[in-house]
C-alpha cells in the first residue's frame, strides 16, 4: 500500500480502519519484521485523526520506524538485549518531525542488532524474512522496516544507513530507500552504531513516498553538530526527465563477486536512462578498492565507544545480582550482546589502543579522504552515479552467519558512498530467479533533488515497483 | 622545614577549573546551578548520556576559556578538537569524556609567580576544555560504604584544564601558582570558586630524578601543600630505606591528609583516544581579536598601574590586586580620600588584617564606612587608635563609623582641654617630671601615658608630646 493508496483508503473507509488493517497483517505475517508493535496508541491516533482531522503533510499515514530511532513512551532495543525494556524519556529529531507532519507510527521494526549486519541475523529477535522467500534473509540492517513495506502493507517506514543498511534490504525487499547526504536529516535520537557515516533513511514503494517522506525528516537541527541547513522540496524535484543528467559509470563497482543477473539487470537500467535522454560514460573510483577495510575500520572503532555507555547501570538489562562496578557491567555486557556486537566491539578497540591507532585508524580515515576526493572529481564530470546495489539478491538465511568475512564482502558497493557522505537511492530494477534486486543511483552532496528525479524516470518507464 | 632544595623536587600541575557562572553546561542546555539543587534534577538526555544524544558545543564556554588561555598568555590554536577519552568508570554516563587531546585550544603560556628565591615565570603546557563527570556520593566513608550513589547535575559541566610544564620548585610554589592562577580566573569574571568542586588539581612530583608520582583529586589550594608536602615525606622516606620509587598514580584522601596508591604504570588506561565524530572540528581565529578587546584589566597590569598611578608602593600593590574585590574598594576609597598612601596602608595593612583574623572577606566592609573613617583621620577629628577602634567595631557589631564615634566618644579632644590634662600630669607626677629633667627618656613616655589615660585615648599623641615638652621645658 502506498501513501496515495493509503489516502484513498482513509477517505473511503477511515484511518482506523487503514491502521486496523496493518496490524492485521503485522499479526498474520511470518516475516518477523516489528519489535514492538504501538498498536493502542496507533489506532487511538487513528480515531483522532478520524474524528478530528489531520494536519500536515504526512495527516493520518501510518509509519514503522527502525528500532534504533528513539521514540519517547516507545521501548527502544536497537535489536539488542542489553536495551530490553529501555523506553526512551525522549523522540529523536525525525520522530518530533514525523508527529508534527500527522504521521502515526505503528511499530518499533526489527534490525540487526545495534546495525551491525547485513541481513538482520544479528537481531536479538531473530531474522527477518523476506517477503519474497521466506527462506531468505530481507537484508539489513534495516531489514524489519523494508520487509515491513515490501511484506506487511506499511506504506512508509524509516530505517538508519551506515553502510548500506536501507539500500540493501531496500534491494533486497524490492522496494525504494535512500540514504540521504551526511547532514542532511538529523542524527538527534538515533542510537549511534558509527556516527560519522551514518544518516537516517526513508524506504516506501515508490520514489514519490521516499520523497514526501524525505521532505518531512530533512533540514537543520541544532541539536546536531554535524547538521546541515541544506533542505530542498524534494517532491517538487519529481518530473519524468533525465534529458539533462550525465551518468557515469565506476567500473570498480561491477568487479568481482558481482552476480552476471545483476550486473545485466542494472545495465538494462542504464540503457533505460539513455532512452529517455540521459547520457553515459565509464568512469573509475579507483580507491573503491580500499573502501570495505577502511569503512570497518571506521565503523568498528566508532562503535567501540558507541556502545560503551550500555552498562546497565542507568537503563536496559540488569541482572539478578549485583557484584562490584567492574565484575556487574562486565556481565551485563557479557550477557546483553551478541556475539556480532563483541565481535567489532573488541576489533574496534584493538583499532583505537596505543600503538595501533596510527596504522589502523588514522590510516582508514587516509583512505576516507582519498574514496571522498574520488567521488568528488567524478561528480565533477558526471551528475549521477549508477552501480548495482548489492552484489547479488537476498541470500538464504544461515547462509553467511558462519563467515563474517564473506558478509562484509556483500556491502562492497554501498559502504563507499558512506565514506564519501553523498546521497545514494536504490530503486527496483528487476529480479533473477524470481528475487528483486536495486539500482544504485549515487549523487553529489545536497543533489537528492537529482538523484530522485532520476529514479522517478526510471520508475516511471520501467514498470519495476512493490 | 620538611624539603630543601637539594631535594630536587620537581612538580607540574594539572588544574581543572569549573565554569559554574555560565548559563548552560558545556554540551547541554541544563543549567549549572545545581549546587543547592536536588541530585539528578539539573540533568537531560545529553549529560545523562542516554543513546542517541548528540554534544552541542557551549560558545560561552569557548569564548571564556580563550579568556583564561590569553590571560595566560597562551598561543591559541588556529583549529581545535574535541576527542573522546574512553574510560570505564560508573560517573562517566557515556563510558568516555568529552575532552581534548591533539589540537587542544590553547598551548605555550606562562604565570609570572612568587617563588622560591623571587618572582619566577611558571609555563603553561597547554589549556584544553573537557566535560566533568558526574559525582558519586558515598554513604559514610568509601571503603566501608556498601554502595554508590550517583549525582548526574554536575555531568557535563565545563572544565578548563590548565597543564603546567614541571616548572615548580616546591610545594609552597604550587600553592603560589594557584593563588596567582585563581586571581587571574577571579579578575576574568568565569568562576565562583566559592562553590564545591569549582576548581580540582592532580600534582605529578619527583625528587632527585625518581620516578613521577602523579596525585590525583586535590579540591583545595591547602590540599595541594599538604598533599605534596605528605609525598615529599614518604618519598625522602622510602628513598631513605633504599626503596626504589616506581611510576604510579595515587589518590589523595583530603580528610585523612595522605596519598594511597590508585594505580601503578602497568595498570595505566589505554584511554584510546579519537576525535569526537558528533562535533565539527572548531575554528576560533576570528573572535579573538575580539575577545582580547573584552579582557578586563589583569591583576599584573592593575598592581602596575596602582604603583604609578597612585605612588604606593609595590608590597601594597601586590596586597591589594590580589583580590579583586578589594582592588575594587581601594579604588573606590582612593578616589574619595585625597591620600592614596593613606588608603593603602589603612586597607592593605588594618582593615585586610582585621579581615583575615576573622576569617572574612573584603564585603564584610562597606567602602563609604572606609572613606568616612579616612576623612575623619585627615582632619583630625580621630585618633588612629580610635580609627581602629572603629573599625573593629563594624567588623564585630556593625554599624556606622558616625554613629560610632558618637556613641563611644571618639572625636578628638580640643588642645585647651588636653593642655589642662597635661598641667594636672606634671603637678601629680614630680618624680617622673624630676627623670626627664634628669635626661631620663622614659619618664616622658610614662608621662605621656598618663595624660592619654586621663582623656580616655582620644588625645592626638602629637599634640600631647609637644604640649608636655613645652611645660617641661619652662617651668
Ligand atoms: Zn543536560
Amino acid at each position: 500500500m502506498n501513501v496515495s493508496e493509503a489516502r484513498k483508503r482513509a477517505e473511503d473507509e477511515s484511518t482506523e480502519e487503514v491502521v486496523m488493517s496493518l496490524f492485521d497483517n503485522i499479526e498474520k505475517s511470518e516475516l518477523n519484521a516489528f519489535i514492538t508493535l504501538a498498536k493502542e496508541n496507533a489506532l487511538k491516533e487513528a480515531r483522532r485523526v478520524d474524528r478530528d482531522g489531520a494536519k500536515g503533510a504526512l495527516r493520518g499515514i501510518p509509519i514503522a520506524l527502525k528500532d534504533c530511532i528513539s521514540t519517547k513512551g516507545i521501548e527502544t532495543t536497537c535489536g539488542s538485549k542489553i536495551l530490553k525494556g529501555y523506553v526512551p524519556p525522549y523522540d529523536a529529531h525525525v520522530v518530533e518531525r514525523l508527529r508534527a507532519e500527522g504521521a502515526i507510527i505503528i511499530g518499533k521494526t526489527n534490525m540487526d542488532e545495534f546495525a551491525m549486519g547485513t541481513s538482520t541475523e544479528t537481531s536479538h529477535f531473530g531474522p527477518v524474512k523476506n517477503p519474497y522467500d521466506l527462506s531468505r534473509v530481507a537484508g539489513g540492517s534495516s531489514g524489519g522496516s523494508a520487509a515491513a513495506v515490501a511484506g506487511e502493507g506499511v506504506p512508509i517506514a524509516l530505517g538508519s544507513d551506515t553502510g548500506g543498511s536501507v539500500r540493501c534490504p531496500a534491494s533486497f525487499c524490492g522496494i525504494v530507500g535512500l540514504k540521504p547526504t551526511y547532514g542532511l536529516v538529523s542524527r538527534y535520537g538515533l542510537i549511534a552504531y558509527a556516527n560519522s557515516l551514518e544518516q537516517i533513511g526513508p524506504f516506501a514503494c515508490n520514489v514519490e513516498d521516499v520523497a514526501l517522506l524525505l521532505d518531512v525528516i530533512a533540514g537543520y537541527d541544532p541539536r546536531d553538530s554535524t547538521s546541515m541547513d541544506k533542505k530542498c522540496e524534494y517532491t517538487k524535484e519529481l518530473r519524468d526527465d533525465v534529458s539533462d543528467v550525465k551518468i557515469g559509470v565506476p567500473k570498480e563497482f561491477f568487479g568481482e563477486g558481482i552476480d552476471e543477473g545483476v550486473e545485466k539487470a542494472v545495465w538494462d537500467g542504464i540503457k533505460i536512462l539513455e532512452d529517455m535522454g540521459a547520457s553515459y560514460t565509464d568512469i573509475s573510483l579507483p580507491h573503491t578498492r580500499y573502501s570495505l577495510a577502511a569503512y570497518y575500520i571506521i565503523a568498528m572503532s566508532e562503535a567501540s565507544s558507541n556502545l560503551a555507555r550500555f552498562d546497565g547501570l542507568r537503563y536496559g538489562l540488569r541482572l539478578e545480582k549485583d557484584e562490584d562496578w567492574h565484575t556487574t557491567f562486565s556481565e551485563i555486557r557479557a550477557c546483553g550482546f551478541g556475539e556480532e556486537v563483541k565481535r567489532r566491539v573488541l576489533l574496534g578497540t584493538y583499532a583505537l589502543s596505543a600503538g595501533y591507532y596510527g596504522k589502523y585508524y588514522l590510516k582508514a580515515l587516509k583512505v576516507r579522504t582519498l574514496v571522498k576526493r574520488d567521488f568528488d572529481a567524478a561528480l565533477k564530470d558526471v551528475d549521477v552515479l549508477i552501480t548495482p546495489t548489492m552484489p547479488f539478491p537476498a541470500f538464504k538465511i544461515g547462509e553467511k552467519t558462519d563467515d563474517p568475512l564473506a558478509l562484509y564482502l556483500a556491502d562492497v558497493n554501498t559502504v563507499p558512498i558512506n565514506l564519501a557522505g553523498v546521497p545514494s537511492i536504490s530503486v527496483p530494477c528487476g529480479f533473477v530467479r524470481d528475487l528483486p534486486i536495486g539500482m544504485q543511483i549515487i549523487g553529489r552532496h545536497f543533489d537528492e533533488g537529482r538523484i530522485l528525479r532520476t529514479a522517478y524516470t526510471f520508475e516511471q518507464r520501467s514498470g519495476v515497483s512493490c | 622545614m620538611k624539603y630543601k632544595e637539594s631535594d630536587g623536587i620537581v612538580i607540574g600541575l594539572e588544574v581543572h577549573v569549573q565554569l559554574n557562572k555560565l548559563n548552560s553546561k558545556l554540551f547541554c542546555g541544563c543549567s549549572p546551578r545545581y549546587h543547592d539543587a536536588e541530585p539528578n534534577t539539573h540533568t537531560c538526555p545529553v549529560c545523562l548520556g542516554l543513546p542517541g544524544a548528540l554534544p552541542v558545543l557551549n560558545e560561552d564556554a569557548i569564548v571564556n576559556i580563550i579568556k583564561v588561555a590569553l590571560a595566560l598568555n597562551c598561543k591559541i590554536e588556529k583549529q581545535t578538537l574535541f576527542y573522546r577519552k574512553n574510560y570505564y568508570y560508573p560517573d562517566l554516563p557515556k563510558g568516555f569524556q568529552i575532552s581534548q587531546y591533539d589540537y587542544p585550544i590553547a598551548i605555550g603560556g606562562k604565570i609570572k609567580v612568587n617563588g622560591m628565591g623571587g618572582e619566577r615565570h611558571i609555563r603553561i603546557k597547554r589549556v584544553h576544555m573537557e566535560e566533568d563527570p558526574a559525582r558519586l556520593v558515598h554513604k559514610g566513608p568509601i571503603e566501608s560504604s556498601r554502595y554508590s550513589l550517583i549525582d548526574y547535575n554536575r555531568s557535563g559541566m565545563a572544565l578548563i584544564e590548565v597543564v603546567t610544564e614541571p616548572d615548580l620548585r616546591s610545594p609552597k610554589e604550587a600553592r603560589e601558582f594557584l593563588n596567582a592562577l585563581r586571581n587571574i580566573l577571579e579578575y576574568l569574571d568565569v568562576f565562583d570558586d566559592s562553590l564545591d568542586g569549582a576548581l580540582r588539581v592532580d600534582a605529578n612530583i619527583s625528587l632527585a630524578g625518581g620516578a613521577r608520582i602523579e596525585v590525583k583529586n586535590i579540591s583545595s589550594y591547602k590540599g595541594v601543600e599538604k598533599a605534596l608536602l605528605f609525598e615529599i615525606v614518604r618519598q625522602k622516606n622510602l628513598a631513605r630505606r633504599g626503596i626504589k620509587i616506581t611510576q604510579e598514580t595515587r589518590h589523595y584522601d583530603e580528610k585523612r591528609g595522605v596519598t594511597t596508591s590508585l594505580r601503578t604504570k602497568e595498570e595505566e588506561h589505554d584511554y584510546r583516544y579519537f576525535p569526537e565524530p558528533d562535533l565539527v572540528p572548531l575554528g576560533v581565529c576570528n573572535r579573538i581579536d575580539e575577545i582580547r578587546g573584552s579582557l578586563p584589566e589583569l591583576p599584573d597590569i592593575r598592581r602596575q598601574r596602582f604603583v604609578q598611578q597612585y605612588e604606593i608602593s609595590d608590597y601594597h600593590a601586590k596586597v591589594i590586586t590580589s583580590e579583586l574585590r578589594l582592588a575594587d574598594f581601594f579604588e573606590t576609597v582612593a578616589s574619595e580620600v585625597d591620600n592614596p598612601l593613606l588608603s593603602a596602608t589603612w586597607i592593605a595593612d588594618v582593615l585586610k588584617g582585621e579581615l583575615n583574623y576573622r576569617g572574612l572577606d573584603i564585603t564584610a566592609f562597606p567602602p563609604k564606612h572606609m572613606i568616612q573613617i579616612l576623612q575623619m583621620l585627615r582632619s583630625k577629628k580621630i585618633t588612629e587608635k580610635s580609627a581602629v577602634q572603629i573599625i573593629r567595631t563594624i567588623l564585630d557589631e556593625g554599624g556606622a563609623p558616625p554613629e560610632i564615634v558618637k556613641r563611644k566618644g571618639l572625636l578628638k579632644i580640643e588642645e585647651n582641654i588636653i593642655a589642662s590634662a597635661v598641667a594636672e600630669v606634671i603637678k601629680e607626677n614630680p618624680a617622673a617630671v624630676q627623670d626627664f629633667r634628669n635626661g631620663k627618656n622614659e619618664a616622658l613616655h610614662f608621662l605621656m601615658g598618663q595624660v592619654m589615660k586621663k582623656t580616655h585615648g582620644r588625645a592626638d599623641p602629637n599634640i600631647v608630646n609637644k604640649l608636655l615638652r613645652e611645660k617641661l621645658q619652662c617651668t
